[in-house]
């Protein structure tokens, strides 16, 4: 069952004092039910720009964008959020959790934006997402006394407390160690597999990447798919002109 | 229904969270607000006393609204005749069915004291005259019908007196001595509180007790030989047609060679419907002034924390907050603040309006009925805090709503 679907979405900003700066152009893509789809890209092709799409943080300026077969653009502003809330989970990078509020806190917040039976019991609903993800035992815990990878599990509590059918985790291991990023990763898997939500990640390790089961390249405001991510990223353009083996038609712009 | 259940206990808990979280900035908002829900509490509960203590003073001088104060003389110069006169008051009273009146007789008496006789100001009156001047005793009861029936006459002293002969307990009958050509002996029976800046001994006596002391001598002035002035407490809707009724009436008794002179002598005769106005206006305007510049300083706060949380704002946007609940939830956030706010200020202008201290300054022995905190001034100091409040989040609120979440999750 497909979930989400693009259709040569683009996404153009407004500048003020420059032509408009266009950002995705031509965007196809399908995430269904259950999928691990992985994209990856350099810094500045687009990436956050399409999961702000995603997530319904953001619409397109032109294409079509069906969410749950409906077009995005026909939502009303507060029936986007509540779908939002209901639907999408979100996993950052530099994990976001709410600062001063314990770990149980930080989960209970999307439950906060929620009705009836999740509402109400949020607190258990909490306790038992974090019990899930390995924290049962650090509910009180203030963000700023867990380590890195105990704030990203909080995050991806938070993020699943609602059974979203579809999580946009964001370089979900960017600010983790290897083993760590490794074993996030892995929790992040079993429980996506869990509650049979899709699972698109954002990210620049090849790695993380390989985890998925479709691989995307976001690269000049499209979408293209890749084979295997850890030999792509072996002839990256960028890493290349950083290795000094750019090829001779690599544009100076990108050896700056 | 459920929707809306969740999410008005929903913006209450975040707005909770929220307030426990940044306590300094709440406690800080909370000093401004409660300063100024304190002083506009304050002041309008102090303005009730004020306006109280202005009442009860007016009301002791000139009676309460409605009294009427008939004054009678003859143009010749004599008085009229003490019998025949008081006949037609006691007629008058009955035809209008009257119940508060009182004869007034203006003297002085030489008082024997311990330490040498002194003239004593003696305001003789009928019984009636103590509810219609809103008179308390400190010791001992006001006059009754059976004092007049007394051979040593009954006196009430003020508190000058009192002091002067040593404060005696009133159970032990104390009595002092009337000089005269006979002296005469009263017993004390009551003692009221001297006005501020009375430092001279006064009674009270029934207006038949002076009468009988007899004519005045050299000696000790005693008796006036005036003629009695006379009052009446009527209602004020009828004072006019009562006035009127009364001159036609005393004036047809006693005939041409008698001048009647029949007005309204008490405070509201002489204002419009209300006569605090200009005093509840300033009041008024001090306090908003007050709660205005609380109020400042919360928007100045709100604003500038503001900034520290637009991440958080983005990120309970990424979560599914619509615009709507974060505005409601900032603003709820002003408001439980400044409800705190405004509680902790109304128990504090409580605590200070009825402080026995605060209480004395403002009624300078002149409230006898102090009147109750005023509900009125709780209320609207709450009721001023929530709209401060509301106020203060309404702009913080409006720019939380305008926060663009993936900015907001970036900052």
């Amino acid at each position: 069952m497909t979930l989400l679907h693009l259709e040569g979405v683009t996404r153009t900003v407004r500048l003020i004092d420059a032509p408009p700066l266009t950002i995705l152009s031509g965007v196809d893509l399908d995430v269904a039910v259950g999928d691990r789809v992985s994209i990856v890209g350099r810094s500045g092709s687009g990436k956050s720009t399409l999961l702000n799409l995603l997530g319904l943080l953001d619409n397109p300026t032109t294409g079509v964008m069906l969410f749950d077969d409906r077009p995005v653009q026909s939502f009303s502003s507060s029936h986007r959020d509540r779908v939002r809330g209901r639907d999408v989970g979100f996993i950052f990078q530099q994990f976001n959790l709410l600062q001063g509020r314990t770990a149980l806190e930080n989960v209970m917040t999307p439950l906060l934006y929620a009705e009836g039976r999740a509402f109400w019991q949020r607190s258990r609903i909490a306790a038992e997402m974090l019990d899930r993800v390995g924290l049962g035992h650090r509910l009180t815990a203030l963000p700023d006394k867990l380590s890195g990878g105990e704030q990203q599990r909080v995050a991806i509590a938070r993020a699943l407390v609602r059974s979203p059918r579809l999580i946009l985790a964001d370089e979900p291991t960017g600010a983790l160690d290897l083993e760590t990023g490794a074993a996030v990763m892995t929790l992040l898997d079993e429980v996506a597999t869990d509650s049979g939500a899709a699972l698109v990640t954002i990210t620049h390790d090849p790695n993380i990447a390989a985890t998925a089961t479709r691989h995307l390249r976001l690269d000049g405001g499209g979408l293209r798919p890749v084979h295997d991510p850890v030999r792509d990223r072996a002839h990256d353009p960028a890493l290349d002109a950083v290795r000094g083996t750019a090829p001779a038609t690599m544009p100076d712009a990108m050896l700056a | 229904m459920n929707r809306v259940v969740s999410n008005l206990v929903g913006s209450f808990v975040e707005a909770w969270q929220e307030l426990r979280i940044h306590r300094t900035r709440v406690l800080l908002s909370l000093v401004g607000v409660a300063v100024a829900v304190c002083a506009i509490t304050t002041v309008v509960a102090l303005g009730s006393v004020a306006q109280q203590a202005t009442v009860e003073q007016s009301e002791r001088q000139g009676g309460r609204p409605a009294s009427l104060s008939m004054q009678i003389s003859q143009s010749d110069g004599t008085a009229p005749d003490s019998a025949a006169m008081q006949a037609l008051w006691e007629t008058e009273l009955a035809r209008y069915r009257v119940g508060h009146a009182s004869r007034l007789v203006q003297t002085s008496q030489l008082v024997q004291f311990r330490d040498g006789a002194a003239q004593v100001q003696i305001q003789g009156v009928d019984p009636a005259y103590g509810t219609m001047h809103r008179i308390r005793l400190l010791h001992g009861d006001w006059f009754t019908a059976a004092d007049a029936d007394r051979l040593a006459p009954a006196v009430l002293v003020n508190s000058v007196f009192y002091d002067r002969i040593g404060r005696p307990d009133l159970r032990t009958h104390p009595t002092t001595t009337l000089l005269g050509t006979q002296n005469a002996t009263a017993v004390i029976t009551g003692v009221y509180q001297a006005t501020a800046w009375d430092n001279a001994p006064a009674m009270y006596m029934l207006a038949d007790a002076v009468q009988a002391l007899g004519p005045a001598d050299t000696l000790a002035l005693r008796g006036s030989g005036q003629p009695p002035s006379y009052e009446l407490w009527v209602p004020p809707a009828l004072a006019e047609d009562l006035r009127a009724a009364l001159t036609r009436d005393v004036q047809g008794a006693l005939g041409s060679t008698a001048n009647v002179q029949v007005y309204r002598q008490d405070y509201a005769a002489y204002s419009g419907d209300n006569p605090y106005l200009p005093l509840q206006l300033v009041v008024g305007g001090v306090a908003l002034l007050v709660l205005l510049l609380g109020a400042l300083g919360l928007v100045n706060i709100a604003l500038v924390t503001l900034k520290q949380r637009i991440r958080e704002i983005g990120i309970r946007r990424s979560f599914g907050a619509t615009a709507g609940r974060v505005f409601f939830s900032v603003m709820m956030e002003s408001v439980v603040a400044t409800i705190v706010a405004g509680v902790v200020g109304v128990i504090a202008a409580v605590l200070i309006v009825t402080n026995p201290l605060v209480e004395g300054f403002i009624g300078q022995g002149q409230v006898t009925d102090f009147p109750p905190f005023p509900v009125e001034a709780a209320v609207l100091g709450l009721v001023c805090a929530t709209a401060v409040g509301a106020l203060a989040g309404l702009l913080p609120a409006l720019v939380a709503v305008r926060v663009k979440v993936i900015d907001a999750i970036r900052y």
